[in-house]
């Protein structure tokens, strides 16, 4: 049984936030920094209290810690070995395994995301633009009396127009494929597969392999995730730049944009749709999810094999996918790039969480093998055309009978601006980490 | 040109088994380059005294395996594998030599989960240092892989570069030409 009265909300239920402030922290002081959290978990909501408050509340409080953080709110050394290596690493310390490369690197982070003094982070989630603007002067006030617990930076979201569903800059409909958690009563939708054990994404319950994952102490650990922060730039200019030079028509460029996606913009997944977009189809969740490519398209004629959804779900065409699903948070920065507008220079993208409760088995393995590795599907020079790491030397292959269309020298749609990993711990964690007093 | 398959090629690979200049980082560690002959293994480690009929046994039951479902191992992107026990003075030994597709290091939980499936445990379990808690300890079991690489100074491949899936490819586009030309008599 998942307790749902520890478990923070935040990968367990989507309230309906327009605007959001992540807030990163740094801790100088261990006892001030216990203070400052004692004072804010009452604010920071379970799976239990989201689900029952969810057409009244407003704002929506998540914290979670680096392995730096977690030492510099006086976790003992004994303990904070017994978390995973990559954690205690960081993410920017895995930047080569996660293709973090050229770009990417994290010396080229902001936010201050590459630096060992990145200690907690504060997600919060807001109804609206004057309830985000609303919390952060409380917090703001709350937090002055703490002087050791500084912000390192902060990144302010807002859903981008039109805000009738989700979708990134580039236009594309997000919040497609989500796994459901055995244990929620969620009913998963055709196609999403059966629901996956809790312990695939939370510590103390079994996994898909029968594995109860755990830290020292227990308490600790349990009903804790780990997570994986992607603050990632979209190039929206040379994105439809690339758009209008490989296709002649607009309908020839949607279906460019779908080709790399894997699903037209709309949603629609190419698999199900391969001639011409279906929004009716694309907005259906009894039917957007609803494919699979072994016997539906085995040779990417309809979604290309190195496309971005066949390699971040490859659904029929891996094998242990109950072993590499993860949960998606997060939402886009930066004003939209009006339709005809040339780049403005302005940084827009993607801010988002990736929870798990492996951040080698899942995350990492998902950014080594699917986005970045070049043979992938025996491809030979590709990477994720989306996510991938790109210095203009790669291509995209399109299946196409009786001629394949190779496009070379794929651009970088987006650049990596920072990362990093965090824990996420239950409300009775949350509890002990502020009432320890071993170190001062 | 690296993959020119009609070029036979060798590559020598200096002491500890890394081009030092160009060493790649995998999630669990460096990974061991691939050559003409692809990437590999050989794993070298004593058996446990008395157990070697296990691994006779163990045989038979992977060959029953790979008769039942074929494509078992197929994740793995292998070309061959080979299990070899032999003697140096009183001891028994084995190793175990995979050639295959993509290094180690990406399919590793694929590997961990089809030791659990296929009973490919047992003849680990049968060597000295095995982590007794190898399959919910995944980094213990990478570490005594590791630990007994015994990685190869040369290699040497016919048709280099070129993988399993490729070489299957083309049997498969003769065996289809075969049977157009078949059909034109």
């Amino acid at each position: 049984m998942l307790e749902f009265d520890d478990i923070q909300h935040f990968l367990l239920t989507r309230p309906r936030a327009m605007a959001a402030r992540y807030g990163f922290l740094t801790i100088r002081n261990a006892a001030e920094g216990r203070a400052w959290l004692s004072g804010i978990i009452e604010k920071v909501g379970t799976g239990k209290v989201v689900a029952a408050g969810a057409a009244g509340d407003t704002r929506w409080v998540t914290v979670a810690f680096t392995w730096n953080g977690l030492r510099g709110l006086g976790v003992d050394e004994a303990s904070l070995a017994t978390f995973p290596e990559e954690f205690r690493q960081g993410m920017a310390a895995r930047a080569e395994v996660l293709g973090d490369t050229g770009a990417n690197h994290p010396n080229h982070w902001v936010d201050g995301l590459a630096s060992p003094d990145l200690h907690g982070i504060v997600i919060l989630f807001a109804r609206d633009v004057a309830e985000r603007d609303r919390c952060v002067r409380e917090h703001q006030q709350y937090a002055a009396r703490f002087p050791a617990v500084r912000a390192l930076s902060t990144l302010d979201l807002e859903a981008t127009p039109p805000l009738e569903y989700a979708h990134d800059h580039f236009g594309y409909r997000d919040r497609l494929s989500q796994p459901v958690i055995d244990g929620t009563g969620e009913v998963p939708t055709p196609g999403s597969g059966a629901p996956l054990k809790a312990g695939e994404f939370f510590l103390g319950y079994p996994n898909e392999a029968g594995v109860t994952q755990a830290l020292e102490p227990e308490i600790l650990g349990r009903n804790g995730s780990f997570l994986a922060y992607r603050r990632m730039q979209e190039h929206v200019g040379a994105f439809r730049q690339f758009l209008q030079q490989h296709g002649r028509s607009p309908e020839e460029q949607e279906l460019i944009a779908a080709k790399l996606m894997g699903r037209w913009r709309s949603g629609a997944p190419l698999v199900l749709s391969p001639e011409k977009d279906d929004p009716a189809l694309g907005a259906d969740p009894q039917r957007n999810n609803d494919f699979n490519y072994a016997k539906m398209d085995p040779h990417g004629y309809a979604v290309p094999l190195g496309s971005h959804i066949r390699r971040m779900n490859p659904r029929d065409t891996a094998a242990n996918m109950n072993r590499r699903r993860m949960i998606r948070r997060g939402g886009t920065y930066g004003p939209p790039l009006p339709e005809g507008a040339p780049e403005d220079g302005v940084e827009r993208g993607i801010a988002a969480f990736v929870g798990c409760a492996s951040l080698i088995r899942q995350f990492e393995f998902a950014q080594n093998v699917w986005a970045n590795d070049r043979t992938f599907h025996e491809l030979g020079n590709e990477r994720d055309p989306i996510i991938g790491t790109h210095d203009g030397t790669l291509e995209f292959k399109i299946p196409k009978r009786p001629i394949r269309k190779v496009i070379k020298g794929l651009p970088a749609f987006t650049t990596v601006r920072g990362g990093a990993y965090f824990f996420l711990p239950g409300k009775r964690a949350l509890r002990y980490l502020a009432g320890l007093t071993t170190r001062g | 040109m690296q993959n020119d398959w009609t070029k036979p090629a060798a590559v020598a690979i200096p002491e500890g088994g890394f081009f030092k200049a160009k060493v790649e980082q995998g999630r669990y560690g460096p990974i061991f380059p691939k050559t003409p002959a692809c990437y590999g293994f050989s794993i070298l480690a004593k058996i446990k005294p008395g157990t070697k009929q296990n691994f006779y046994d163990y045989a038979m039951r992977i060959e029953k395996a790979v008769a039942e479902t074929p494509d078992c191992l197929a994740v793995l992107k292998l070309h061959y594998l080979r299990w070899v026990l032999f003697d140096i003075g009183k001891d028994t030994y084995f190793m175990y030599q995979g050639i295959f597709d993509t290094d180690f290091d990406k399919y590793t939980e694929d590997a961990v989960s089809i030791f659990t499936r296929t009973g490919l445990r047992t003849v680990f379990e049968n060597l000295e240092g095995f982590p007794e808690d190898w399959h919910t300890n995944a980094p213990a079991f990478i570490k005594f892989v590791r630990d007994h690489q015994c990685p190869s100074f040369l290699e040497y491949g016919e048709y280099p570069y070129v993988s399993a899936d490729e070489v299957k490819k083309a049997l498969r586009l003769k065996a289809a030409f075969s049977n157009m030309l078949d059909q034109m008599q």
